[in-house]
């Protein structure tokens, strides 16, 4: 129907949406956006140790991923840590 | 067959007695013969937006402790003789009465009435689990604000937790104004967070004030949101008709506009 302008940057009504999806994420699996920033910081000094990471680069967030057994969707935690300064050529997929 | 249906939203003020009324009030219109039933307990209202508040004599509580009939607590609308409210009471509280109760009482009016409308209360606790338990179906009405959504997502897990037939969305007082220059979410955005289907969206519209100062249900009349209560009516018994959000304005040029603007 209607979508908000961008031309002046955020309205209010983007804002509202905004917040609401992650107010929402946050209620259902009872982990504040506070939280996240928690779990992302341990994240980044425990693999630190081990890898060369920036902590500007790291991004955790709460997604949806299907269940093994069909169709239903549980809330997922997901991170992303690029490691830094390599370029890769070609796909690869390591996983433990 | 009839059908139970609860109006609900777990924030107060939103509008689920008005959308009670409305429903209501265009379902007879239509022909139907409808119950609607207030089930807040302690703090009614329902009785006050359909006009009939002199002429209560017995209440919910009343028929389910059996100090009176069902006929007797019944009061018939001014204006649609197929059109019956049964009130609240205003002296007791929500521990006057338990779901199993609740089941029976729709149970019970099933026989006369086509369509049983519940008015739930506010909130999460035991007027709503009151409300739910003999529904069939539920209409879950809400505002295009943060705090109406985040309260009714909460709602519709909770009819999604009791198996709840269908549930569906109401979007009240939407100002498209306000929606075209981004200041509002959309029914869209609405829809696209709370991921049930909508039944309509009613704009905000000072009729609505209007309407409830003198008691009387504006559903079909030639206002914005009576028309959008009467499409909803239409779409509840199975027409097929367009959702659309009229303008709110307050007359002939802003809903010319409107249309313009649409179009």
């Amino acid at each position: 129907m209607y979508r908000s302008r961008r031309v002046f940057g955020n309205r209010s009504g983007e804002i509202a949406r905004k917040r609401l999806k992650l107010l929402l994420v946050a209620d259902k699996t009872n982990c504040s956006p506070e939280f996240l920033e928690m779990i992302k910081d341990d994240i980044f000094s425990v693999v630190s140790k081990y890898l060369e990471i920036d902590r500007g680069d790291v991004e955790v967030g709460l997604t949806r991923t299907a269940s093994c057994k069909g169709s239903d969707y549980f809330p997922a935690l997901y991170a992303s840590i690029p490691i830094d300064g390599r370029l890769i050529r070609g796909h690869f997929n390591a996983v433990i | 067959m009839s059908e139970v249906i609860v109006i609900t939203s777990g924030k107060g003020g939103v509008g689920k007695t008005t959308t009670s009324a409305n429903i209501g009030t265009g379902l007879a219109m239509l022909g139907m013969r409808v119950a609607l039933i207030d089930t807040d307990i302690g703090l009614r209202n329902l009785d006050v937006v359909m006009g009939l508040e002199n002429r209560i004599v017995y209440n919910l509580v009343d028929v389910v402790e059996g100090n009176c009939r069902m006929k007797q607590a019944l009061i018939r609308d001014k204006r649609y003789p197929n059109l019956y409210l049964l009130p609240s009471a205003q002296t007791r509280d929500k521990s006057a009465v338990n779901p199993e109760q609740m089941i029976k009482l729709t149970e019970d009016l099933k026989d006369d009435f086509d369509y049983i409308l519940l008015d739930c209360p506010a909130g999460i606790e035991q007027g709503f689990r009151n409300a739910i338990a003999g529904a069939d179906r539920a209409l879950v009405v809400t505002t295009p604000e943060v705090s109406a959504i985040r309260d009714a997502d909460r709602i519709i897990g909770l009819l999604e937790a009791k198996d709840m037939g269908q549930v569906q969305l109401i979007v009240n007082r939407v100002r498209t104004d306000m929606v075209r220059r981004g200041d509002m979410m959309s029914v869209d955005d609405v829809m696209d967070i709370l991921a049930i289907p909508l039944l309509g969206a009613i704009p905000d519209d000072e009729s609505i004030v209007v309407s409830t100062n003198q008691g009387e249900p504006l559903a079909g009349t030639d206002t914005p949101s009576g028309q959008a209560y009467l499409d909803i009516c239409k779409r509840l018994l199975g027409e097929d008709i367009p959702i659309t959000v009229p303008e709110g304005g307050k007359g002939f040029i802003s809903r010319i506009t409107g249309f313009l603007k649409r179009a």
